[in-house]
């Protein structure tokens, strides 16, 4: 396919099938256009590049917390809903983050897992519904509500998200490389 | 032979024209000496010629998983386990296959014509496929098991549904993903692909591009028909051997990337322990004894076909190993069929049993070496403090104990 795609140039130049000819293998599919791809592009890699324009504070977040039914589930303080906290244990400070509990905002390593989330499966019933804006006003409010930022009026956008340092971001164990038959752990004999 | 067939069922038409179905039972009856037919008749209808269905004998149903009410109030649990113990061979049918969801009582309801799958990122091609065009590459069909992270037992559980229902085992069809990642044209750099569904929750897992590369594949088929909603309609991936929610239902997008994403489903997978990282990603050598298995009843002292599934992420089963003395002398079972690659294998046993109370176990060994542990084993290789609660790191493959009481009466024996 390669060698195909290095030929094709010259294929074109030739003036043969200068239209109508794919550059893959089975000429199935349609190329996406860029526009399309932007909308389904909806995954942020902890380095933030999929982020789009916008912005937005805590303070905005607390009030879209309560407007957006955030708080019907996961209450008003984010502590005492039937959906997960959101807020981490009242446990003081730690020097071992992990222990104030498996709750995201907190917990992840990056902050671009928490906007990810909110804006692709919040809320509950209405989800894809926020605007960039929107969620990076919550995400925001989250962040402090865990103490993770401190300024209610920091703006959070594109370029200042993914600097955010997560208490755990250094703190977690990566996935090992995967190779085909292999044992899932070395020396492991199970 | 087909003519007979023919005027049994014109003689049956014109009977129950007549007068209906137990005017034949009487008839029969009555003729000769002649055995006894069948009490009553299912009367054929359109929908039996459009759509079979079971016997209203057989009941065998799906449960909630982990005791927890599913759908709950707020929609969010959709845990389903299949009932393992009514299955023979090792395919689940597709009506009782196990189901992991995150809010599972909104499944999307998807107009195949209007699906759309994307392949972008690091790629040289990026590519739009119809369902029509995605079924005009070349095709492959393999056994598969579907094991949910979740597929963990304890001592509280009575049957194999509850211990191990939350794997099922289907033959698959599809694309290989390396197909689609070969027309696109990795680019240099894409170390992984992030998959993900169109569902509310859009979930996303990050997978190696090692793993993309090997076997994965995107099935629009199951068990020899579309695939269902409840399963990813109208196409999934899977991803053979790795932890089920790697295995993206209602799958819309891959992006080829170049860094682990850390989605909120991969976040699911977040530890401390590098161990535990490891083994909850592939799936470790695992089996269970199904017949005779927790709530069942032996009637009597005799001859029993154990029997049971094996399976494990890292390959086929090479070996099965079955015990009837809680593990001090360990058989080789007979492995029936031909083991496939990250499939459930079907094994058995010949026993007699004297009417004393028994263990019975099984093991699975892998083609990689991989042998299936005891909890106790697994206590002993972390150095757990005796009297300490033993922890399975990762998933849970730990051999399950079934006890046969004196009375014949089979239980959970996890202690």
């Amino acid at each position: 396919m390669r060698l195909f795609n290095l030929l094709l140039p010259v294929v074109m130049l030739l003036g043969i099938a200068a239209h109508a000819q794919s550059p893959t293998k089975y000429g199935v599919g349609r190329t996406p256009s860029a526009e399309e791809i932007t909308a389904w592009d909806i995954a942020i890699a902890p380095t933030g590049d999929e982020l789009p324009a916008g912005s937005g504070t805590a303070d905005l977040g607390a009030q879209l917390f309560l407007e957006k039914g955030c708080a019907g589930c996961h209450g008003t303080n984010g502590t005492d809903g039937l959906a997960p906290r959101l807020v981490k244990r009242d446990v003081g400070i730690l020097e071992n983050p992990w222990g104030y509990g498996r709750i995201l905002p907190i917990r992840s390593p990056y902050a671009t897992t928490v906007w990810d989330y909110i804006n692709r499966g919040m809320p509950l019933g209405a989800e894809g519904t926020l605007s960039p804006d929107e969620v990076y006003s919550i995400t925001a409010y989250l962040l402090y509500l865990n103490d993770v930022i401190t300024d209610d009026q920091m703006v959070l956008n594109q370029d200042t998200l993914p600097k955010i340092k997560m208490p755990n971001q250094d703190n977690w164990a990566q996935v090992p490389d995967w190779f085909p038959n292999q044992p899932r752990l070395q020396d492991y004999p199970f | 032979m087909g003519s007979k067939k023919q005027n049994r069922r014109e003689f049956l038409k014109q009977g129950a024209a007549i007068a209906g179905g137990a005017a034949i039972g009487a008839a029969s009856k009555s003729a000769s000496a002649q055995l006894e037919g069948p009490e009553r008749y299912i009367h054929g209808s359109d929908d039996m010629v459009a759509y079979g269905s079971r016997s209203r004998f057989v009941t065998s149903e799906r449960i909630p998983h982990g005791g927890r009410h599913s759908p709950d109030t707020f929609g969010l649990d959709f845990h389903i386990a299949t009932p393992l113990q009514d299955q023979y061979g090792v395919i689940t049918p597709s009506s009782l296959f196990y189901m992991g969801t995150t809010r599972g009582s909104y499944l999307p309801d998807i107009d195949p014509e209007k699906h759309r799958l994307m392949i972008h990122g690091l790629v040289d091609n990026p590519l739009l496929f119809t369902m029509d065009e995605l079924k005009r590459l070349p095709s492959v069909t393999r056994m598969h098991f579907v094991e949910c992270a979740g597929n963990r037992a304890n001592s509280r559980m009575t049957s194999v549904q509850e211990t191990h229902g939350m794997t099922s085992n289907a033959e698959w069809t599809g694309v290989l993903l390396s197909t689609l990642l070969e027309e696109a044209g990795v680019k240099e750099g894409a170390e992984w692909i992030v998959a993900e569904g169109i569902e509310e929750v859009k979930g996303a897992s990050s997978i190696p591009m090692t793993k993309a590369m090997d076997d994965c594949l995107l099935c629009y088929a199951m068990n020899g028909e579309p695939v269902r909603p409840q399963q990813g309609f109208p196409l999934r991936l899977l991803v053979p051997g790795f932890e089920g929610i790697f295995n993206v239902k209602w799958l819309r997008r891959i992006k080829v990337v170049d860094q682990y994403y850390m989605t909120y489903n991969d976040y699911g997978h977040l530890t401390q322990d590098p161990a535990t990282a490891a083994l909850g990603y592939q799936i470790g050598p695992k089996s269970v004894i199904v017949h005779p298995s927790g709530g069942m009843q032996l009637p009597g002292t005799g001859y029993y076909q154990v029997s049971g599934l094996a399976w494990s992420g890292g390959g086929k089963v090479d070996r099965v190993e079955v015990t009837t003395d809680g593990g001090q002398t360990w058989f080789d079972a007979e492995i029936r069929g031909e083991p496939q690659a990250m499939a459930h294998t079907l094994f058995a046993f010949d026993w007699e049993w004297d009417g004393s109370e028994c263990e019975l176990q099984s093991r699975c060994i892998d083609e990689l070496g991989q042998v299936q542990p005891s909890r106790q084993e697994i206590g002993e290789f972390w150095n757990t403090p005796p009297g300490e609660r033993i922890r399975v790191r990762g998933q849970d493959n730990s051999i399950q104990p079934w006890r046969i009481h004196a009375d014949g009466s089979v239980h959970n024996a996890i202690i």
